[in-house]
């Protein structure tokens, strides 16, 4: 059976926030840059696509480091969101949850664009024809024949999520009850004579809640489609 | 009324066409690719032209000279395409709605009851358009479009994608739409047959050019399909 230490809950706890918070605060962003990237056409779309995609292809400790001298509690944009919102990033979780939001970006992006880019355009011009304002044609037609992208792109990004280590390890460290997410501490584990019996713990644990998020996109994902072609 | 003085190049071709439009069904007729399509779309907002100028009922809808461009959701120009183009996510009574929801009209229980009579689409209201027949199909988009209550009803093709025996059946809804309704209809078609029982007036189209207007009979006679001309 699972023995956990209270510590280890915690980061089981941790990870479920981190990994949720990020992808409901990504989502917005993440349908606005594939609507863009989708539709406009526009003088440095190209380098858009490619800071966009970015963090696919750095080492994660690379953009890590990059959110630190960005958000760290001196640099620049770090310190205006303390010193005016009162916002701390730095080795917090809610700094976690922005390295994996930007590391799963790429994923929840590109899921939903595909999307958008299979939208039967032709049924958006009959919304318009119908007295649609290009508001309401994005909200009534537009976003839910997306629906299926949206998902698949949630659940990348919640698993993305959920798996990373190395911009969150570089950027909010590894502090026990703040930052320590589940793959940080099976890591402090490993690194301790005879820890790699409390990490299967761990392990199994991710296993079953990715597995579970696996399983839960699959039947939205299911349901949307029939919803869309008509049962 | 509707005025429509357009020109308009697409690839090689270029569209220059004028006519008007007043009550009862006018036909664009034309073989495919002399630009029917090209014009609803302008005239519907859904095309800019390069040049040129259409009004309705002495509101002018596009200016070139002007600045004048309204967009499409403003014009309260109905469309039936030829694919239908029903909205898939919403079932037949809500895609009936949509129009009236988007301008924001009170519900008017006694006007849907009586679209949906016309076209005999009341047992298909709780469906999803993926369960319906072309036919069916069809009779819903041109109840989608009459619901928005448009001040022109533009039909491009809306036969074109079913067969002969399908066309008879729904011929006398649209027959039975244009003695009904009122509104000024443009309806769209290659077919002769398809225009001479719709149409109380024929704009020929040729090559992106208007070749001839006039009743139905200025249509060239084709393999007897038509009794007197």
């Amino acid at each position: 059976m699972l023995d956990l230490t209270p510590d280890e809950w915690t980061a089981v706890a941790l990870s479920l926030r981190i990994a949720l918070v990020s992808t409901v605060v990504a989502l917005p962003f993440g349908i606005a840059i594939a609507y863009v990237l989708a539709r406009k056409k526009f003088w440095g779309k190209a380098l858009l696509d490619a800071v966009v995609h970015l963090p696919l292809v750095l080492p994660p400790v690379v953009t890590g480091y990059l959110l630190l001298v960005t958000f760290g509690r001196k640099a620049p944009v770090g310190a205006f969101l303390a010193d005016t919102f009162g916002i701390v990033l730095s080795f917090r979780w809610t700094g976690a949850a922005l390295a994996c939001g930007v590391m799963a970006f790429p994923l929840m992006v590109r899921a939903i664009r595909l999307s958008i880019e299979a939208i039967d355009r032709r049924l958006e011009d009959a919304a318009s024809t119908l007295g649609a304002g290009p508001l309401w044609k994005f909200a009534t037609v537009t976003l839910p024949l997306t629906l299926p992208g949206i998902i698949a792109g949630m659940m990348l990004a919640f698993a993305r999520a959920l798996g990373e280590f190395g911009a969150t390890i570089t950027f909010v460290s590894n502090i026990p009850g703040e930052t320590q997410t589940i793959s940080a501490a099976i890591y402090t584990l490993t690194q301790v004579p005879g820890g790699d019996a409390a990490a299967l713990d761990l392990v199994i644990v991710s296993i079953a809640i990715s597995l579970g998020a696996l399983m839960a996109s699959e039947w939205f994902a299911r349901r949307a489609a029939k919803r869309l072609h008509g049962e | 009324m509707l005025t429509v003085t357009v020109e308009k190049r697409l690839g090689d071709f270029a569209l220059d066409a004028a006519f008007t439009s007043e009550s009862g069904v006018t036909a664009l007729f034309g073989a495919s690719g002399t630009g029917k399509t090209s014009l609803i779309a302008m005239i519907a907002g859904l095309m800019k032209p390069d040049r040129g100028r259409i009004a309705l009922d002495g509101e002018t809808l596009f200016d070139s000279d002007a600045r004048i461009d309204v967009p499409a959701h403003k014009r309260r120009i109905g469309c039936v395409f030829q694919e239908g183009r029903l909205f898939p996510h919403l079932s037949v009574k809500h895609n009936l709605d949509y129009g009236r929801w988007m301008n924001g009209h009170a519900a008017d229980a006694q006007a849907f009851a009586h679209v949906v009579e016309l076209l005999d689409i009341g047992h298909l209201l709780a469906r999803r358009p993926g369960k319906l027949s072309g036919g069916e199909r069809q009779r819903v988009a041109v109840g989608r479009a009459l619901l928005a209550r448009p001040r022109l009803l533009l039909l491009d093709e809306p036969l074109a994608s079913l067969d002969a025996a399908r066309k008879q059946e729904i011929l006398p809804y649209l027959e039975r739409l244009r003695d009904d309704a009122g509104i000024p209809m443009i309806y769209v078609s290659h077919d002769a047959h398809e225009v001479r029982r719709i149409a109380t007036r024929v704009v020929m189209l040729e090559a992106g050019k208007v070749a001839a207007v006039g009743p139905p009979t200025v249509m060239p006679r084709a393999g007897g399909t038509s009794s007197n001309a």
